[in-house]
C-alpha cells in the first residue's frame, strides 16, 4: 500500500517543469558515483608484506612462475617467453620489467591498442614475484630494486625536482599528471604509481618511455626524483581544484564549457517569456 | 490589434517625422500578448513574490555562511570532493557560499522581473542617425571660413612647411629600431660545440661515456664549456643553441645519419631545439624513435637523420657528430653543420 502511494506521489511530480533537470542531475550523480568507486577500486594497489628477496631467491618460485606463465602469459608471449606475432619476447627483459607490468595491472593486457593501460592487478604480489623469477631465470635483465635501493629518505628534493623537469616533465608534465604522445599513446599520470614502480619504469623503459639506467641517472638522482614525485602526490591544492594541474588550458576549457554553458542557460532563462 | 486590453496603445508604430532619413516601418506584427498567471491570479502573484523573497533571503543566509566559514574553517584544512579531488576547504566553502549569495540576488531579480514586473510590449521610435541638412551645411561652412581666415588655403608656404614637418616626424621611430641590436652575423650559425668538447649531463654536469648508455637510453646534455660561458655572460643564449638529446639505438635500428660516422656505436646526438619555433623537445618514444615537440606536434625520426615525419616543422633537426676522446669520454667531432633552432631571415 505504501509502495502504491509512493508511485502516486512520484507521478504527481512527473510533469513538473523541473522534472527533466532533476532526473538528469540524479542520473549524473549516480553515474559519476559508480565510476569513481570503480576507478578507485582499480587504482588500489597495496604493496603486500611479502618478502620479495626470499621469493625471488627460492628455486621453487621459478617453477611456480612457469606454471602461472603458461596459463596467463604464454598465449601472447609464447610458451617459452620467446614471443610470437601477438607479443614481444620476454627473454632478457628482467624481473623489474615483469614486476612493473604485472603489479600495475598493465599485464596481462585487456586488449591490444596504442597504449597498454593501468588497471587492477590480476596477480597477487607473491604470484607477480614468481612470474618475475621465472622470466629472470631465462636470461638476466634489470632486477627488482632492493629495499636499500628504494630507501629514498634523505634524498635531495630540490635536485630531484630539477632532474624531474630535465628528464621526466617533457612527457609526464611538470606536475606528474601525464600527457599525450603520438598516435594515441600517452605518458600516464605518476600520481598512482608506487615508488617501486617508478624505479622499475626508469630502469626498464616500459612502452614508449626511454631507459634511465643507473649510469645516466645514478641512485641518488633516482631517489631525488622519487622524493619529488612523492612530494607532488602529497602537495595539496590551496587555490582550488587542480583540474589536472595543466594550468590555463584546462582552466580555460572549464570556463568556456561549464562556465559559458551556465551563462547561456541563464541567458535563455532570462529570454524565455514567463508564463 | 485589439488582442488584449494591454496593447491598444502600445503596438502602434509612431512615424518618425523629425528625421529626413525616416523609414516607414511595417505595421507591427507582434504576437498576441498572453497574460502571465501572476497577472490574472493573485495567488500566483503571491507565490511568485514569495519565491523572489526566498531567493533574496537565501542569498543573505549564504553571505552569513561565508562569514562563518571564513572564521570557522582553518585555512590548512583540505577536503576531498568526489570528482574534482582534493582542495582547500576554506576556499571551497568561501567560493560556494559567496558565489551562491551573488547568484541568488541575480536569480531573484530575474524572477521578479519575469513574473511580477510589467511585461507590456512597447515600440520605441527612433529618428535617423545623421544630423539635419542645415546642421551639416553650417558645420562645413565653419570649416571653410576657418581655412580661409587662418590663411591655411592662401598661405602656401606655411601650409607646405607644416605638412613637411608632420611628414618627417615618424622618422626617429624608424631610426630607434636600430637599437634592437647589431645584426646577428654568425651568431645563429655557431654554437659552443667544437671538436673535442665533452658532453655533460643536464643539469648534473657529469661527463658521459658510451658504456653509460643502454639501448633506449635518453640523456639531455650540454657542452662542458657552457657553465663557464654562462658565468661570464649571464644569459641563456648559448644554452638555447647547444642543448642536445643523446640516445642510443642498435646499429640495425639506426637507419641513416646526417653524416658518415656521426654516431658512436649507435649513440647519436640531436639538437633539442625544434626547427619550427624553437621549443625544447624531449618527448622521445624509444620504440618508434620518434621525437615529438609538445608545442605544435612536429615529429622527428631520430633513426632517420632527424627528418620531419609530421607537423609544421619545415627542417630536420641538426645532428651533432659524436666520438670519444683518448680518455673514453663522449665528445663532439665538430660544431653543428647547419644552424639550430627555427628558421631566420638570413638563413636562406
Amino acid at each position: 500500500m505504501a509502495k502504491r502511494s509512493g508511485t502516486v506521489g512520484f507521478s504527481k511530480y512527473r510533469k513538473h517543469p523541473a522534472a527533466l533537470s532533476v532526473i538528469l542531475f540524479l542520473g549524473l550523480i549516480v553515474t559519476s558515483g559508480v565510476y569513481t568507486l570503480g576507478a578507485n577500486a582499480a587504482n588500489e594497489y597495496a604493496r603486500s608484506s611479502v618478502d620479495a628477496a626470499a621469493i625471488m631467491n627460492d628455486p621453487a618460485s621459478i617453477d611456480a612462475g612457469k606454471r602461472l606463465f603458461a596459463t596467463g602469459c604464454a598465449t601472447c608471449h609464447g610458451l617459452n617467453a620467446q614471443g610470437n606475432s601477438d607479443g614481444p619476447t620476454l627473454i632478457g627483459v628482467g624481473a623489474a620489467s615483469v614486476h612493473f607490468q604485472v603489479s600495475s595491472g598493465r599485464m596481462p593486457m585487456a586488449s591490444p591498442g596504442a597504449q597498454v593501460m593501468r588497471k587492477k592487478p590480476q596477480y597477487t604480489e607473491e604470484q607477480t614475484l614468481q612470474l618475475a623469477a621465472y622470466v629472470a631465470s631465462l636470461s638476466p635483465g634489470p632486477e627488482i630494486p632492493t629495499a636499500a635501493q628504494l630507501n629514498w629518505a634523505g634524498a635531495d628534493l630540490a635536485e630531484g625536482a630539477e632532474l624531474f623537469r630535465a628528464n621526466c616533465a617533457q612527457c609526464h608534465s611538470f606536475s606528474g599528471r601525464g600527457g599525450a604522445l603520438t598516435e594515441g599513446k600517452y605518458a600516464p599520470s605518476l600520481m598512482i604509481a608506487t615508488p617501486q614502480q617508478i624505479y622499475e619504469a626508469m630502469i626498464t623503459g616500459p612502452q614508449a618511455m626511454p631507459i634511465f639506467n643507473d649510469q645516466t641517472l645514478n641512485l641518488e638522482e633516482k631517489h631525488g626524483i622519487i622524493a619529488y614525485i612523492e612530494y607532488l602526490k602529497d602537495s595539496p591544492n590551496p587555490g582550488g581544484f587542480e583540474l589536472g594541474r595543466y594550468g590555463p588550458v584546462t582552466e580555460g576549457l572549464f570556463l568556456w564549457t561549464i562556465g559559458m554553458g551556465a551563462l547561456l542557460m541563464v541567458a535563455i532563462w532570462i529570454g524565455v517569456k514567463a508564463k | 490589434m485589439s488582442n488584449s486590453n494591454h496593447d491598444d496603445i502600445q503596438n502602434e508604430v509612431v512615424p518618425a517625422t523629425q528625421s529626413e532619413t525616416q523609414v516607414n516601418l511595417p505595421k507591427s506584427e507582434l504576437p498576441v500578448h498572453v497574460l502571465r498567471r501572476a497577472d490574472v491570479d493573485p495567488i500566483a502573484a503571491a507565490r511568485a513574490e514569495r519565491q523572489v523573497a526566498i531567493m533574496f533571503l537565501l542569498s543573505a543566509v549564504f553571505t552569513v555562511l561565508a562569514v562563518v566559514s571564513f572564521f570557522a574553517i582553518p585555512v590548512d584544512l583540505y577536503i576531498r570532493v568526489p570528482g574534482p579531488g582534493v582542495t582547500s576547504a576554506s576556499n571551497f566553502a568561501l567560493g560556494i557560499t559567496l558565489g551562491l549569495a551573488i547568484f541568488l540576488i541575480g536569480t531573484g531579480a530575474i524572477h521578479w522581473a519575469r513574473k511580477l514586473m510589467p511585461d507590456d510590449e512597447v515600440v520605441q521610435s527612433r529618428h535617423g542617425y545623421s544630423s539635419s541638412r542645415e546642421i551639416r551645411e553650417s558645420v562645413m561652412q565653419e570649416i571653410r571660413i576657418g581655412g580661409e581666415e587662418s590663411g591655411f588655403t592662401s598661405r602656401k608656404i606655411v601650409r607646405r612647411s607644416l605638412l613637411t614637418a608632420i611628414a618627417v616626424l615618424p622618422l626617429p621611430a624608424v631610426i630607434l629600431a636600430l637599437d634592437f641590436g647589431p645584426l646577428p652575423q654568425n651568431e645563429l650559425r655557431e654554437t659552443l660545440w667544437k671538436k673535442g668538447v665533452r658532453l655533460v649531463t643536464d643539469p648534473t654536469g657529469r661527463y658521459l661515456r658510451p658504456e653509460d648508455f643502454s639501448v633506449g637510453s635518453l640523456v639531455s646534455a650540454h657542452p662542458e664549456n657552457l657553465k663557464e660561458w654562462e658565468e661570464e655572460n649571464h644569459n641563456l643564449n648559448a644554452r638555447a643553441k647547444t642543448s642536445i638529446l643523446v640516445v642510443r639505438m642498435t646499429p640495425e635500428q639506426l637507419r641513416t645519419s646526417q653524416g658518415e660516422g656521426w654516431d658512436y656505436q649507435g649513440i647519436i646526438a640531436y639538437s633539442k631545439i625544434c626547427t619550427h619555433v624553437g621549443c625544447p623537445i624531449a618527448l622521445y618514444e624509444h620504440r618508434t624513435h620518434h621525437l615529438l615537440c609538445p608545442c605544435h606536434q612536429s615529429t622527428f625520426d631520430l633513426a632517420d637523420s632527424g627528418n620531419v615525419v609530421f607537423g609544421p616543422a619545415a627542417r630536420r633537426l641538426p645532428q651533432l657528430p659524436l666520438g670519444v676522446d683518448e680518455e673514453g669520454y663522449l665528445v663532439a667531432l665538430s660544431d653543428f653543420q647547419e644552424p639550430v633552432g627555427p628558421s631566420f631571415w638570413e638563413r636562406g
